[in-house]
């Protein structure tokens, strides 16, 4: 039961990196080409996810939109990691006020509604593609520092970084050789769930028309493109909608799985 | 009526084979010890009575409990027997109970599941079961969490959640392995009186041949998933027939190594003067301030170059805050510690470097004191980060060779993982790693505590060796004064943070001046009591 979650993530969330990379070379058709002629078309062999309302293929746009999606979600992870990780094993080997500065900094973060605080800066720094990436990006920093100094922190006390320090190695050089290869697994689960809210996150912020600008496509932007036409054309809404859900399901099988692992191993 | 009955039970996982055609029994009231090494199927047999295997593993032949046959039975109906009819203690006390719940709760919890009754009365059963194991006010008192309790509290606990239904028949699996010779000698007299008082059958896991003696009407002797021997204890005890049960006798008798005479008027090459070490306590009140806690109080010892040093004190008595100080994980508030004649107490920079290679340590978890990443080659040339020049390719793996050569390892060995090895062989990589920089001392930290008895006996005879040939200083901290009897020339016993006695190994054996040394030594399980 727990190999088929983590099997089904996987391949849910292959099929959709897969499509990323098709998408950077190929579309059925071009996804910003407008054709006033073929506006709303339902499902056919032709549109095999129809038309919106100016005429664009919804499945080049759903694929065009990955890239964006993931491009967005990924970058925010990487700053979460880039910073959050640090923080988080000197958070662990320092301990006293350096660790409750550092704890305590995150609760900061913590205590502001994430979405709302990614809306205000976007609003104030311009909307955009970019601005999203270092709006999500900061909400995820105190996560990858818990999750670290929580690994780490277990890791302190087992005997091999006491025979490391007996071997006249320092806290900084502990945390790089021994603490971080052997909290690499819980990162790696934890990357690929903060990856899944950042998906969902992106989307949000395009659906309030603050992520990335048209002509860029992008999933959010779509759901509220699709919101007015819902009882005249109700495909348009499902199919970046069901992209999000089974995206954002896959990953989190897969985090999950990878998490499990991790814990029992 | 036999309470229990195993009949040709045989259990494999996969294509391994590990508990062959075992026919047992135990009767109520009777306490029947089941001795073996890790790995020869003695908890496997345990788990199968409770019909508690791993899943994949095929099972046949039965288990009576009572005339009930177990296996077989529906997971259900098991779940009513477990508990009800025998009850388990397992090894780690740490790990046997729910951190978050009192322990009154959850003896409490046991009582809930199988018996219908109120909150209130299964909370009275539990506070009674809890006296009955002597957990009372103070420390045991039912609304305790298991943190605020020591190793021993916490297995009476779980011995409070086997017997709180007054099962016929008791599980031990190893109860006292992780505890300290007072507490486990406490911990077996308790068991014993349930089995008496209640006439409950006692099943006793155990390693220790010396545990067997003090408790057991009965002993198995299991080897290999068989039994290979089996009788009355004192009886199997004078003689046993079959070459592993004899293997076993020996290395159960660890007698006192000979003192070797010291070269007299030598510096010793570890010396320790006055070390105070203090923890500061939570303050427990706004207008008294709370003293800090002396972990360690004016303790002075000293070892001498090719002379091994025993320093015993149950959990608690401050050895290991010593042990981290005369490291120099630590620093002492006062007093110094000196190595091959300089302060290392007060050295930092690349003076503290340049000393931390004359001492050098091996930690008591042979699984813990490696990281899992690291292949053996890279684990032992770790300390060499404390050479100024470091040995590079050839050199260094040249060097790992040739101390994996002295510990009795092929070299071959040092392009494996740890989790390839066994705890045996683990402890020899971790000497191989603390002989790697030559130093003049090595501090062992319960260092053999977690092996069984025939592996124990090996180590301690390379240790032997190896010090004498290399004229290394052991400092050897345990709470098993068996074991420091038998490889130590000098002892220190420690008590509360101080040095109660010293003196060389026949002395403080054969004339424990100090209460407390007298009463360590009488709790020692011995094999011929």
């Amino acid at each position: 039961m727990k190999g088929f979650g983590f099997a089904a993530g996987a391949a849910i969330t292959a099929f959709f990196v897969g499509i990323t990379i098709v998408a950077q070379f190929w579309t059925p058709y071009d996804p910003a080409a407008l054709s006033i002629i073929d506006k709303l078309h339902a499902p056919d062999w032709h549109h095999w996810f129809g038309t919106d309302q100016l005429g664009r293929d919804v499945l080049s746009m759903i694929m065009a939109g990955a890239k964006n999606s993931v491009g967005v979600a990924l970058l925010s992870v990487v700053i979460g990691v880039f910073v959050g990780v640090p923080l988080g094993l000197v958070a662990a080997a320092r301990r006293g006020a350096t660790d409750e500065i550092i704890m305590r900094g995150n609760d900061l973060i913590f205590a502001f509604p994430s979405l709302l605080l990614a809306i205000l800066i976007t609003a104030v720094f311009g909307p955009g593609a970019v601005n999203a990436i270092i709006a999500i990006g900061i909400f995820n920093i105190p996560v990858f520092a818990r999750v670290t100094r929580g690994g780490a922190m277990q890791l302190w006390t087992r005997d091999y970084t006491q025979a490391a320090r007996v071997a006249g190695k320092g806290p900084l050089r502990i945390s790089v050789e021994h603490i971080l290869p052997n909290t690499a697994g819980l990162l790696v689960g934890q990357a690929t769930i903060q990856f899944s809210l950042g998906i969902i996150a992106e989307a949000g912020l395009s659906y309030v028309g603050l992520g990335a600008q048209p002509p860029t496509s992008s999933w959010g932007r779509m759901l509220s493109d699709a919101q007015t036409l819902t009882a005249l054309a109700p495909s348009l809404a499902l199919f970046p909608g069901l992209a999000v859900l089974l995206f954002v399901l896959g990953l989190n099988l897969l985090g999950d799985g990878m998490l499990r692992r991790e814990r029992s191993a | 009526m036999t309470l229990l009955e195993i009949e040709s039970l045989s259990v494999s996982i996969g294509t391994v084979q590990i508990i062959k055609n075992l026919s047992l029994a135990v009767a109520a009231g009777e306490i029947l010890g089941l001795v073996g090494a890790s790995g020869s199927g003695k908890s496997m047999t345990a788990l199968a009575i409770m019909q508690l295997l791993p899943l994949r593993a095929r099972t046949s032949g039965t288990v009576r409990l009572q005339g009930q046959i177990l296996t077989g039975m529906s997971e259900s109906a098991l779940c009513g027997v477990r508990g009800r009819d025998a009850g388990m203690v397992f090894q780690e006390p740490m790990t046997a109970l729910n951190p978050l719940m009192r322990i009154g709760d959850q003896v409490a919890e046991t009582v809930r599941l199988h018996r219908d009754v109120s909150l209130g009365e299964a909370r009275r059963a539990a506070r009674e079961t809890l006296e009955l194991v002597g957990l009372d006010g103070g420390h045991g008192a039912p609304d305790r969490l298991p943190y605020e309790l020591s190793g021993g509290q916490r297995q009476r606990v779980a011995i409070a959640m086997a017997v709180v239904l007054e099962p016929p028949l008791l599980i031990a699996d190893e109860p006292t392995t992780a505890l300290d010779v007072s507490t486990q000698a406490q911990v077996l007299r308790l068991l014993k009186q349930l089995a008496r008082a209640r006439n409950m059958g006692l099943l006793l896991v155990t390693h220790d041949l010396a545990v067997v003696a003090e408790v057991t009407d009965r002993v198995a002797v299991m080897h290999q998933g068989e039994i290979v021997e089996q009788g009355a204890t004192r009886a199997l005890l004078r003689q046993m027939e079959h070459p592993y049960g004899r293997a076993l006798l020996a290395a159960a008798h660890l007698d006192p190594k000979c003192a070797l005479l010291r070269a007299a008027g030598a510096a010793p090459v570890l010396e320790v003067r006055d070390v105070v070490h203090e923890y500061p306590l939570r303050r427990r009140s706004l207008w008294h301030s709370t003293p800090p806690l002396r972990a360690v109080d004016e303790v002075s010892l000293e070892v001498h170059a090719g002379e091994t040093v025993g320093l015993v004190g149950e959990s608690g008595s401050g050895k290991s805050s010593l042990l981290r100080i005369i490291l120099a994980l630590e620093r002492p508030q006062a007093g110094e510690v000196r190595l091959c004649g300089e302060s290392l107490s007060a050295a930092t920079g690349s003076v503290l470097k340049r000393l931390r290679r004359s001492i050098q340590v091996v930690f008591q978890d042979p699984y813990g004191s490696f990281d899992p990443r690291w292949t053996v080659q890279r684990l032992i040339a770790e300390p060499f980060f404390l050479l100024d020049s470091p040995p590079q390719n050839a050199e260094r793996r040249r060097r790992v060779a040739a101390v994996l050569e002295q510990v009795g390892l092929p070299s071959a060995d040092a392009q494996r993982y740890p989790h390839e090895f066994s705890g045996g062989e683990r402890q020899r990589i971790a000497i191989a790693r603390a002989l790697v920089t030559e130093p003049a001392v090595i501090a062992f930290d319960e260092a053999v505590s977690a092996l069984d008895v025939l592996v124990r006996a090996q180590i301690l005879q390379l240790l032997t060796e190896l010090g004498e040939r290399l004229q290394l200083g052991y400092l050897f901290v345990s709470h098993d004064l068996k074991v420091v009897r038998s490889i130590a020339d000098r002892i220190y016993v420690m008590k509360e943070g101080r040095i109660v006695e010293q003196g060389s190994v026949e002395t403080v054996f054969n004339h424990p001046r100090h209460p407390y040394t007298q009463s360590l030594i009488t709790a020692i399980p011995k094999l011929d009591g």
